[in-house]
């Protein structure tokens, strides 16, 4: 699966580094999303997707 | 549909309950029609699907300046002034929030956890050196949500007695309105000085962090963003806080999961999903929008209900029960969409400290009158209890 975060969109609301900090950061500076990993593991697919719905204000995507 | 619109107050029925208005519409309508206090009329959206399509959807408009609410009778409301982001759209609101997101990770909200437990541990041996009993709002649930964001605005300790006070006043519903701006003005006051006094001498806090920041936002702007998060801040968690405790003691089978740490942080969500705190928030459509099968007309005002959503039976079963172990993700106790609460990370690390150090300090801790004479906070705009007397075994 690949991951894709919109920086511009992001909001900084965290909630994907509290559901996948394997896979999801923020930037020190402006707390924006920063992916650790655009591929993550098979492993993690699901909470991945589960980041992804989560995210408040839609800046982040998965493709199988 | 012809029923008269909805009025508001919607009628609470008891501390931990839905509105019953939002209650009875949960088994055939997600929308209807309401009446706002100001004489216009706009919709209630209750089930979450519908809740948070409106509030990701950018043709909902945040502008206070366009929106009715259930407690503003006033006809007209000023657009917010430079800095109050909460009621801006895109692009103004992302200007002054991106300004703040990087003090609000949840890395740097982890940081702070220490401090909150040391301010929780103060709190809990003045507590216990006063004996039982006591009154767990003022005690504990008020002041730690308080100095918590001192601490985080850098708010000297000199200067911290007399905000807090201002602070308190501010919220008190037995106070006059006149008293109430005068508080306010009051806390402003502070918060500007603190302001000029950063702007001397920078430390490593956030009201200095966002004067380096923006040498270009203004003192003003400065002022009045720190006023938001305080605004924000102070209120909701003191009261999860204190509710919290309350849905705790109503239901003490769901203590261990509190104290137990391998299972507070769900606990925790559990709790900001229950809790009817924040009654809902507005947005104004900008257009003509059809929304579950109506047709919101450009202009009307759509309050969404938060608790509502946080009830919606497709989404959480048997939702009107506290249920510590069940699955919590996509609860809205934060809102959603490009709003969603800013200070969350930080609220869910005090309550994640405060809560279990209680328990864990007074094992016992129990109501001191019977439930029904807890004194509800019905009147005000954010919910939960005035008081909360409680005891322990000394
Ligand atoms: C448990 C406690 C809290 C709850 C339930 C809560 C809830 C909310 C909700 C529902 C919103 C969205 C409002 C809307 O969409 O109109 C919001 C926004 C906000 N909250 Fe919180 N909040 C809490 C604690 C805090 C804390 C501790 C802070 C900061 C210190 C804070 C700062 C803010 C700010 C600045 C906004 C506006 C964000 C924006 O407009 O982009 N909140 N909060
Ligand atoms: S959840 Fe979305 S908005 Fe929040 S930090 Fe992650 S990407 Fe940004």
């Amino acid at each position: 699966m690949r991951v894709q975060a919109d920086r511009e969109v992001c909001i900084g609301a965290g909630m994907c580094v509290l559901t996948l900090p394997e896979v999801f950061d923020q930037d020190e500076d402006d707390g924006r999303v920063v992916l650790r990993t655009p591929e993550p593991a098979p492993a993690l697919a699901q909470r991945a997707r589960e980041a992804v719905a989560l995210c408040p204000s839609r800046a982040l995507s998965a493709a199988p | 549909m012809t029923t008269e619109p909805l009025t508001f107050p919607l009628t609470r029925t008891g501390p931990f309950d839905l509105p019953a208005e939002v209650l009875a519409m949960r088994a055939d309508r997600p929308i209807t029609r309401v009446r706002y206090p100001d004489g216009r009329t706009g919709w209630l959206v209750t089930r979450r699907a519908a809740v948070r399509a409106v509030l990701a959807d950018p043709r909902f408009s945040a502008r206070q300046e366009l929106r009715s609410t259930p407690f503003n009778t006033a006809a007209e409301t000023p657009p917010a002034i430079p800095g109050m982001f909460i009621g801006m759209d895109p692009p103004d609101h992302t200007h002054y929030r991106r300004l703040l997101t990087g003090q609000f990770t949840v890395r740097r909200m982890r940081r702070l956890t220490t401090r909150v437990e040391q301010i929780a541990a103060e709190h809990l041996d003045l507590m216990a050196a006063a004996g039982p009993p006591a009154d767990l709002v003022p005690a504990y649930a008020v002041p730690i949500p308080a100095l918590v964001i001192c601490e985080l605005l850098g708010i000297q300790p000199a200067m911290r007695e007399p905000f807090m006070q201002a602070t308190a006043r501010m919220s008190r519903i037995d106070a006059a309105l006149e008293e109430k701006q005068r508080a306010m003005a009051e806390v402003s006051g502070h918060i500007a000085e603190m302001v000029r006094h950063k702007r001397a001498e920078p430390a490593d806090d956030l009201l200095s962090g966002l004067i380096a920041d923006g040498g270009r936002l203004t003192d003003d702007e400065v002022t009045t963003m720190a006023f938001l998060l305080l605004g924000a801040g102070f209120d909701t968690t003191a009261n999860m806080l204190g509710l919290g405790t309350f849905a705790l003691l109503s239901n003490p089978d769901q203590l261990p999961a509190v104290t137990d740490p391998a299972t507070v942080d769900n606990a925790v969500e559990e709790l900001l999903r229950y809790l009817p705190i924040i009654p809902g928030t507005i947005r104004s459509a900008l257009e003509d929008i059809e929304l579950e099968g109506v047709r919101i007309a450009k202009g009307e005002s759509v309050m969404v209900s938060i608790p509502g959503a946080n009830r919606d039976p497709e989404h959480f079963a048997d939702p009107d029960t506290l249920r510590t172990a069940r699955d919590t993700a996509g609860h809205v106790a934060f809102g959603h969409g490009v709003h969603q609460c800013l200070g969350q990370q930080l609220a869910r690390v005090e309550m994640r400290v405060a809560l279990p150090a209680l328990f864990r300090r007074f094992p016992d801790l129990a109501l001191a009158v019977p439930p029904e004479q807890v004194p509800l906070r019905d009147d005000m705009v954010i919910g939960g209890v005035h008081a909360l007397p409680v005891t322990w075994g000394a």
